[in-house]
């Protein structure tokens, strides 16, 4: 049994580093993602919102000039010259500049449909308020703040992680049974079970091998640290792989599709990647899709990985995240096992 | 002898279809047992149920005399009619890991001599032409040592050269006392290859015999075989046979010279008229009204 269960391994771990664009879009997608996003967010004039601004600003109205001398110098804020008010309020309406000002005139014009345009007239409102008026007290974060790629890097491996398990697994078995390779396989002794575990090894070494290479290339980049144990990451990493590849069995059970199961893998990883608090967190977010997003095994890892990266956290202190993460590997390796066969429908 | 394998009243139905209708045969070991008949005759049903692929509707299946156990997969070898092979491994690597699978092994050095794969071992597998492909797949099905091998249209889709080449390779098989069974709708393969064979239609098994007792059971008498516009009325002056294949008329007759004179008399252009003593094509064709190329 061991020896079947080494050599489809074996076999499945040449075919992952052979083919090379594959083996190469695994280790440098998530490097592109992270080193897009750092630029990005990272950049101290990075803009929020795009002011219009009509003249040349040297005839700014008297009793605003106060005011629009704090809005100027609030940050994030790009103020663009407009030649008039026709040209200017074309770009609001379509959505090119957030805000339309006028300081000669002192008259400023917004978009209503525009969230942004709303923010940037609360701003501009802000900008005439004075220190004297201050009725809160301001408090400051104590403690290293975490970078934003430091935030975004546990999720974009998770992804990484995502996309290879269930893409690798999932749509390769269905190939291999569309195209009469399972079932040759099923006339020989191989069980299915010696197949779907050496998959899902062979799946798991080709995981931690572009993980460990972007965490490495990353941390050497960024010069991040991570605030927990290393065996803890290790031990979230594994679970998440396997609940993935599980997940991918399940899909890869039956079907000899490559289009359908190119077209369920993208409605699973599409949903996975918006709510698992991949990009964004979901602080805030309705009751209902926060209900959602737990029933994601992404969510646990990227959950899992960040709070032990940023914050340090032991494996007790994400012990809900663990114990889903292994709750959903055990019921998606059953179901696929099951649901498992070698050959396509009569 | 005992058989090495027995097939007792078969039954397959799949929705509109029966694709195999009480099917019976028993095969000897050692020989080369053919399964001959047109595309959809239940050739490749009956072999599939055989290899354990599908399950029967009813009937029994016996492998040296008893019910097919756990070992049946470890003892057969097995070439399907399309298989792809797996991705990115050269052959060498996909031979290994096909013997890999199976407790009982054959010597690699025996399987590469036999099938003619020294050149290409290096060779990946999505590289290789249609012949050398199916050399390899014969190859694979020899990786546990069969005493059964069972063969599926081996030879469909290779040019002629690919053709004979894997005919050798199959009789250097034979002759190492190894049991075949081989569907094919090829005539001149099951005549070159089978020592027995079973003809299929519909289903059925309609006969079975060794090539030489069919022909001299079916094949009495000379085909000849004429322009096909020829008119109805000429080779309805003839009281015999008489087919349609592809762009000619082929008229069976047990009275050769007296057909010929029949059709001289009525007008026949017999310029390009060919007379040829009957093959396991005008069996088949004088068996089921139809030719195995239909």
């Amino acid at each position: 049994m061991l020896k079947r269960i080494w050599i489809i391994f074996v076999s499945r771990n040449r075919e992952f580093y052979r083919d090379k664009s594959g083996f190469g879009w695994n280790i440098v997608f998530p490097f592109f993602i992270i080193i897009g996003f750092s630029i990005i967010f990272n950049q101290d004039d990075r803009t929020e919102y795009k002011i219009g601004v009509i003249g040349n600003g040297n005839n700014i109205k008297k009793e605003i000039s106060r005011q629009y001398g704090n809005f100027r110098h609030t940050k994030f804020m790009e103020f663009i010259p407009v030649d008039n008010i026709v040209s200017g309020r074309e770009k609001l309406v379509h959505h090119r500049i957030d805000m339309l000002i006028d300081p000669g005139q002192g008259i400023y014009w917004k978009s209503e449909s525009s969230p942004k345009s709303y923010l940037a007239e609360k701003i501009l409102q802000a900008a005439n308020y004075s220190a004297e008026d201050e009725s809160f007290i301001t408090g400051t974060v104590e403690g290293r703040e975490i970078p934003y790629f430091e935030w975004l890097f546990p999720g974009v491996l998770g992804m990484n992680m995502m996309f290879s398990a269930l893409f690798g697994v999932g749509y390769t078995v269905v190939r291999d049974r569309k195209h009469g390779v399972l079932k040759r396989l099923s006339v020989t002794p191989l069980v299915p079970f010696e197949f779907l575990t050496a998959h899902i090894i062979s799946r798991m070494f080709a995981l931690f091998i572009t993980t460990s290479v972007v965490y490495t290339g990353c941390s050497l980049l960024y010069g991040f640290e991570n605030r927990g144990s290393y065996f803890s990451l290790m031990v979230v990493f594994s679970l998440g792989g396997f609940s993935m590849i599980s997940l991918a069995l399940i899909i890869a059970s039956r079907s000899s599709s490559e289009e359908f199961a190119g077209g369920f893998l993208n409605l699973l990883t599409w949903p996975m990647m918006l709510l698992s608090e991949v990009w964004f967190s979901l602080e805030g977010a309705r009751p209902w899709v926060r209900n959602i997003a737990r029933l994601f095994p992404l969510t646990h890892l990227t959950g899992g990985v960040r709070k032990i990266m940023n914050d340090g956290a032991t494996l007790y202190d994400i012990r809900y995240n663990v114990f889903a993460l292994t709750a959903m590997t055990v019921i998606f390796l059953t179901l696929g096992s099951v649901l498992f066969r070698w050959r396509k429908a009569d | 002898m005992t058989p090495i394998l027995e097939v007792i009243d078969l039954k397959k139905h799949f929705p509109g279809v029966k694709a195999v209708d009480g099917v019976s045969f028993s095969i000897e070991p050692g020989i080369c047992f053919g399964l001959l008949g047109p595309n959809g005759a239940g050739k490749t049903t009956t072999i599939e149920i055989i290899e354990g692929i599908l399950k029967p509707d009813s009937g029994k299946i016996l492998y040296r005399n008893e019910k097919r156990g756990r070992t049946f997969k470890e003892e057969v070898g097995i070439q399907f009619q399309n298989t792809e092979l797996p991705h990115y491994l050269t052959v060498f690597e996909t031979l290994k890991l096909y013997r890999t699978l199976y407790t009982r092994k054959a010597k690699l050095d025996w399987i590469i001599e036999v099938c003619h794969l020294a050149d290409i071992l290096d060779r990946d597998n999505r590289k290789v032409s249609g012949g050398q492909k199916q050399r390899l797949l014969l190859a694979i099905a020899l990786t546990n040592d069969p005493e059964l091998i069972i063969l599926d249209e081996p030879t469909t889709g290779l040019d002629p050269q690919a053709r004979r080449h894997l005919w050798d390779i199959v009789n250097g098989i034979k002759q190492s006392g190894r049991t075949i069974i081989l569907t094919t709708h090829y005539m001149e393969e099951a005549e070159i290859l089978c020592d027995n064979i079973a003809i299929m239609d519909y289903g059925k098994i309609i006969d079975q015999d060794s090539p030489e007792n069919l022909l001299l059971r079916y094949g009495e008498g000379a085909t000849i075989s004429i322009k096909s516009d020829t008119p109805e009325k000429i080779v309805s002056a003839v009281s015999s046979d008489v087919y349609t294949v592809e762009d000619t008329i082929e008229i069976h007759t047990d009275s050769l010279n007296e057909c010929i004179q029949k059709l001289a008399h009525a007008g026949a252009d017999l310029s390009n008229m060919t007379v040829r003593t009957p093959n396991l094509e005008d069996v088949f064709l004088k068996l089921t009204g139809h030719t195995l190329r239909s």
